[in-house]
């Protein structure tokens, strides 16, 4: 079966260009435009791995690692962080959050697949 | 044709770049009224933000430079260090108008002013808190980071019972399956790796998993993984969050140290990490020596100990399933393979009681949710547009046929085609209603070009925009934009004064353009206004004299001198200057503004300003027409082009040449076209005292009679393309189906004009005197 990745970006692009890398991967997607979604689609589905963006209204990055390790049944979901921040104290902050791992963007698709393929059992 | 997907995601790219620079440019004007609350701020960074994103996805570097350096100021504002000044809001609006020219050019594949990108970058720099330093840009590889290893003690402030069961699980599998390794290990010259692994339980907290990184070592090169159970507490001490096992990895010496440390990257602050060559080459590793070192970080045995007191009343949970784990006899003779083992991790992982998972999150904040909408192509829309037509042709059709047979006003049919009616009528604004915008999207691309024309005029200009929100039909829209960009730069550059001139005339410095939008019956009516000098009447009757527009000695009224600026081929600025000097005089725009049917006319005040008023129809889909007979056909004229309507009286027309003739109006004459012989219905007799002369406005040769021989009647129409049904034919614009069922072609009064006559003149009504 195949896994199921779930990817919040406030950005239509960065998430169209997500599902189609990672369909492409042979994953399922699921994708959220920001914390607050990713949050409500947490709710009902299950995914395998997230990928989330640190730049989003509503509820940015931090804050969604944040509800989302605190409790429910994504808390031990490994997250990967994906943004173009790549200075160390947005990095500290993600990991300080909960964030299993990163990429910086602009990502090559082969990274991108190895690093869920890193996260996920 | 499927499109290529990476193609649909770059057109949604730009798509979205439009978006976000809207959004920005909106920030930025918010911003500079005055307003920096954090939202606005975090969503003019979030703007640049996503473009940079996305730019850098596809590889457009210039784009994503330029955006750094942006980003990098609204970083620092966004953050308190720097404070949005008007100067530096000044900037970031420049800032804004440069990023877009570069999505432009990265969209449509020019390139972008390069000095003037420089200069506005820099000027971005000046304000930012280490200026060029932080903003020079290096594009970062993609990869993945954290390769700087530090180790750390592991922090104590973990949520309390994370039940990670299913990590500590493989962990002890790893465990009971390390033993008898060792003989097999491949050493170079070089002498292998030696990896001392120690989790904390932070690592497990975040969802990594000791058995991945572990999967990732083994397959780099043939690896010997050894357990260190030694601070392994009993059972019933046992926290399933907690991380009590590390491991020593012996690796071939030929594997690159930085694969290896990548293997750690997410992982390499939550555990102990020690990666060492052993010294020469030795037949085989000391297993025991291997152990006692593998003990030395000893911080990490401790601790996760002295947590677990703290939080053993939360191990009572602790998984059944671990004992049996331990009990489950590997294979002892081989290499250890992590890889064989994956399939029992799984079934243990699933066998294991999953942890007691809490309602759900319930501190996410509850937000409003966003207004439900939906993406429908456009042809989708256009063919229920065209349907609605039908129906509307169909319901008159209908109508008529019951007028016919002689039902009576109050009988049920008639009564139930009036609610008919009302339906149709309900449905036809609905599905008009799906295509409206609002101007907005225009009206957000003017304050830069008021910014860029005020700049280059050296005039100081504030920019007041109305009823942005007013909504017309997506094709008017896109029109809108030329006639309302002239507009502004003519009231720019012709209606303001410079500043020293405003103060002479006891004005502020900074002159006032304001830009409005509003419905007013059935239709858009846009103004653009100015507080400047108005119109100057003795200097543009003066240039329509010597451009031959006018006689010098013609009797004009004012409101009549003021219309002379859009007479073609007028243009009153004394230099061609760099704004209105394009070859593009409001004579254009008079003639875009009716080819939509539409009216522009000007209102102007000497020393007050003037305004002009821009009138569309909200759809071009309906059109207001006459319609008319000539021979045996219907015809329809718009209405915005007729002036009026007259029955020539036989003196009136004059011959001139062989086959033309004039109809004198008034004091001038205008040409008189023969409508059925223009368009080729077969030359009847002409006979111009028995039909009715349309007095029309053409662009093409001024007022032009076009004779017909009844008036029917004023009426909507639903435009139906003659061009897409049949092929595009010379004086006729469209066609429309009237309620007989019979087509009726709608007149383009330009094209006829021009087809009646093969030279286009001057125009030389104005000038004729009788």
């Amino acid at each position: 079966m195949s896994l199921t990745i779930l990817a919040v970006d406030d950005s239509r692009t960065i998430r169209e260009m997500l599902g189609h890398t990672l369909r492409q991967a042979g994953y399922q997607v699921i994708t959220a435009e920001d914390g607050v979604h990713g949050l409500e689609v947490l709710q009902t589905e299950r995914p395998d791995v997230i990928v989330t963006d640190i730049n989003m209204p509503r509820l940015d990055g931090f804050g969604f690692i944040e509800a989302v390790r605190a409790e429910g049944a994504s808390r031990t979901t490994p997250i990967l962080v994906l943004t173009t921040e790549s200075e160390p104290e947005k990095k500290a902050r993600a990991r300080a959050a909960g964030a299993t791992g990163w990429i910086v963007k602009p990502f090559d698709p082969v990274k991108l697949v190895e690093a869920i393929r890193r996260v996920a059992a | 044709m499927p499109m290529d997907p990476m193609d649909a995601i770059r057109t949604t790219f730009f798509i979205e770049c439009d978006e976000l620079l809207a959004q920005l440019e909106e920030g930025l004007m918010a911003m500079e009224e005055g307003s920096a609350d954090s939202e606005t701020i975090n969503s003019v960074f979030r703007a640049v933000h996503s473009v940079k994103g996305g730019g850098g996805a596809f590889g457009l570097d210039p784009l994503v430079r330029f955006s750094h350096v942006f980003e990098t100021l609204l970083d620092q504002i966004r953050s308190s260090q720097v404070e949005p000044t008007e100067a530096v809001v000044a900037t970031l609006l420049r800032a804004a108008d440069m990023l877009a020219d570069h999505v432009s050019a990265a969209r449509d594949g020019g390139g972008v002013d390069e000095a003037r990108s420089e200069q506005i970058a820099a000027a971005i720099m000046s304000h930012t808190i280490g200026g060029s330093a932080t903003g020079a840009y290096e594009p970062e590889p993609a990869e993945i980071e954290g390769i700087d290893f530090k180790p750390q003690m592991i922090s104590l402030d973990l949520p309390a019972a994370e039940p990670a069961a299913d990590f500590d699980i493989s962990a002890l599998l790893a465990s009971a399956a390390a033993e008898p390794a060792g003989e097999a290990v491949a050493n170079d010259e070089e002498g292998g790796w030696v990896v001392h692994f120690a989790p904390h339980a932070s690592l497990y907290a975040k969802a990594n998993d000791s058995a991945l990184v572990l999967r990732e070592l083994a397959s780099l090169g043939e690896a010997v993984i050894t357990v260190n159970d030694e601070a392994l507490p009993t059972l019933d001490e046992m926290d399933p969050a907690g991380a009590y096992l590390g491991w020593t990895v012996r690796l071939p010496g030929s594997v690159p140290e930085d694969d290896i440390r990548d293997a750690f990257a997410f992982v390499d602050e939550d555990c102990d990490l020690e990666i060492t060559r052993e010294g020469g080459a030795q037949a085989g590793p000391d297993i025991a020596a291997l152990l006692a070192g593998a003990a030395d970080p000893a911080p990490s045995v401790d601790e996760p100990v002295d947590l677990l007191s703290s939080l053993l009343q939360g191990a009572v949970e602790a998984p059944a399933a671990a004992p049996v784990a331990v009990a489950a006899p590997p294979a002892p003779d081989k290499p250890f393979n992590l890889m064989d083992l994956a399939p029992h991790v799984d079934e243990l992982t699933q066998s294991a009681p999953s942890a007691p998972a809490p309602q759900q999150a319930a501190n996410a904040p509850p937000a409003p949710p966003p207004p439900q909408t939906i993406r429908v192509d456009l042809d989708r829309v256009d063919r229920l547009i065209n349907l609605v037509g039908e129906l509307v042709i169909n319901q008159a059709m209908l109508a008529q046929r019951v007028m016919e047979s002689g039902a009576g006003k109050a009988t049920d049919v008639n009564l139930a085609l009036t609610d008919l009616e009302l339906l149709t009528r309900g449905i036809q604004d609905s599905v008009m209603a799906i295509r409206a915008q609002p101007v907005k999207s225009v009206f957000q691309r003017m304050p830069r070009l008021v910014r860029e024309v005020g700049e280059a005029t050296g005039k100081r200009v504030k920019l007041v925009t109305e009823g942005e929100g007013t909504e017309v039909d997506k094709t008017v829209v896109e029109k809108l934009s030329d006639p309302i960009t002239h507009m502004i730069r003519n009231a720019i550059d012709h209606g303001l004064e410079t500043p020293a001139e405003r103060e002479a005339a006891g004005k502020s410095a900074e002159g006032v353009v304001r830009l409005t939008a509003a419905h007013r019956s059935g239709r858009i009516v846009i103004e653009v206004s100015d507080d400047g000098r108005g119109v100057d009447r003795v200097r543009v009757k003066a240039k329509a004299i010597e451009k031959g527009l006018i006689t010098a000695d013609a009797q004009m009224t004012d409101e009549e001198i003021d219309n002379l600026i859009f007479a073609p081929g007028f243009s009153t600025a004394a230099s061609v200057s760099d704004i209105s000097g394009r070859g593009v005089g409001m004579d254009v725009v008079k003639r875009s503004v009716q080819a939509l049917g539409g009216r522009i006319t000007i209102i102007s005040t000497p020393g007050q300003g003037s305004r002009f008023s821009l009138s569309l129809p909200l759809t071009l889909a309906v059109l207001d027409g006459m319609v008319v007979t000539v021979g045996d056909q219907t015809l329809v004229a718009p209405l915005t082009t007729i002036i009026e309507s007259l029955k020539p009286r036989a003196g009136d027309v004059r011959p001139l040449g062989p086959n033309n003739f004039v109809l004198k109006i008034r004091d001038a004459f205008v040409p008189l076209i023969d409508t059925g012989a223009a368009l080729g219905f077969g030359k009847s007799k002409f006979d111009p005292t028995e039909g009715v002369a349309l007095l029309v406005e053409s662009e093409v040769a001024g007022q032009v009679a076009l004779m017909v021989d009844h008036i029917q009647g004023q009426r909507q129409v639903v435009i139906k393309s003659l061009e897409t049904n049949y092929r595009p034919t010379d004086g006729v614009a469209a066609a429309t189906i009237l309620g007989d069922g019979r087509v009726a072609l709608i007149l383009d009064i330009d094209g006829l004009v021009t087809a009646h006559r093969k030279a286009p003149p001057r125009a030389d009504t104005l000038a004729m005197t009788g």
